[in-house]
């Protein structure tokens, strides 16, 4: 019973979390090599290596 | 890098949309902690966040790149909005979606529901039908032919008060008395109509 006092609550440090560097790493990426491309109003996505 | 870090928001969008890809990098890291902590508050769960938390710069990512964004100096409203509307759909989705939470037996008719009524409750329904017509047959007349009206020939208000010749204001005062009066009488004989 007391570990149940004891124990902190998983969602104490819910303010301070933050993503995964992957993540970030994967939309900076993402982002780089997303080309969007406009002809005649009309747009075009490309993603490039 | 380091200039980039007081600019303000708008700028940096600006720049970003023009090519500066260490303008997003910069937006990203000054708001990721915010929206994480905020996408974590309303679904409790690493995984999930993380999915959300992608989804949403993505969604930013391309919003921007396809100029649609034009709300200056509000980034970080915007962002947070695409947030919240994106966990709304996850949950949309995840009502929708069984789910197996691998604790227990898992019974696969609790997933599979045959939504057409079976014999019982097909009976059940038609005795209830009747119970009801017995019931609205006990209402004073101008009542019992609105309702009839209304329910059983789907008829408009507008129809209803053209057809008895009173105001559409009647018809509808008599559908109100109507209902009134048939939960006082399902009330007073303490009738179940469900199934």
């Amino acid at each position: 019973m007391a570990e149940l006092y004891l124990n902190k609550n998983p969602h104490e440090n819910a303010n301070h979390l933050t993503p995964k560097k992957e993540t970030i790493a994967f939309l900076l990426s993402y982002s780089k090599a997303l080309h969007v491309a406009t002809h005649e109003s009309i747009a075009f996505e490309t993603i490039i290596n | 890098m380091g200039k980039l870090n007081t600019t303000a928001d708008a700028v940096l969008v600006s720049r970003y949309i023009n090519g500066c890809e260490a303008s997003l990098a910069t937006l990203i890291d000054r708001y990721q902690q915010r929206i994480y902590n905020f996408i974590f508050s309303k679904v409790l769960d690493r995984d999930l966040t993380e999915d959300i938390f992608q989804d949403t710069f993505i969604k930013v990512i391309r919003n921007l790149k396809h100029r649609k964004y034009n709300e200056e100096g509000k980034f970080l409203p915007w962002v947070m909005r695409i947030a919240h509307n994106l966990i709304i759909d996850h949950f949309r989705q995840s009502n929708r979606m069984p789910k197996f939470d691998g604790k227990g037996d898992f019974n696969i008719f609790s997933v599979l529901e045959d939504e057409h009524l079976n014999a019982e409750k097909q009976m059940v329904k038609s005795q209830i039908e009747n119970d009801v017509r017995k019931l609205i047959d006990e209402l004073p007349e101008d009542q019992r032919e609105v309702l009839l009206m209304r329910i059983y020939k789907d008829m408009s208000f507008k129809e209803i008060a053209n057809k008895t010749d009173v105001s559409i204001n009647t018809a509808l005062g008599r559908m109100r008395y109507a209902l009134i009066n048939l939960r006082k009488v399902i009330d007073k004989n303490n009738i179940v109509l469900t199934n």
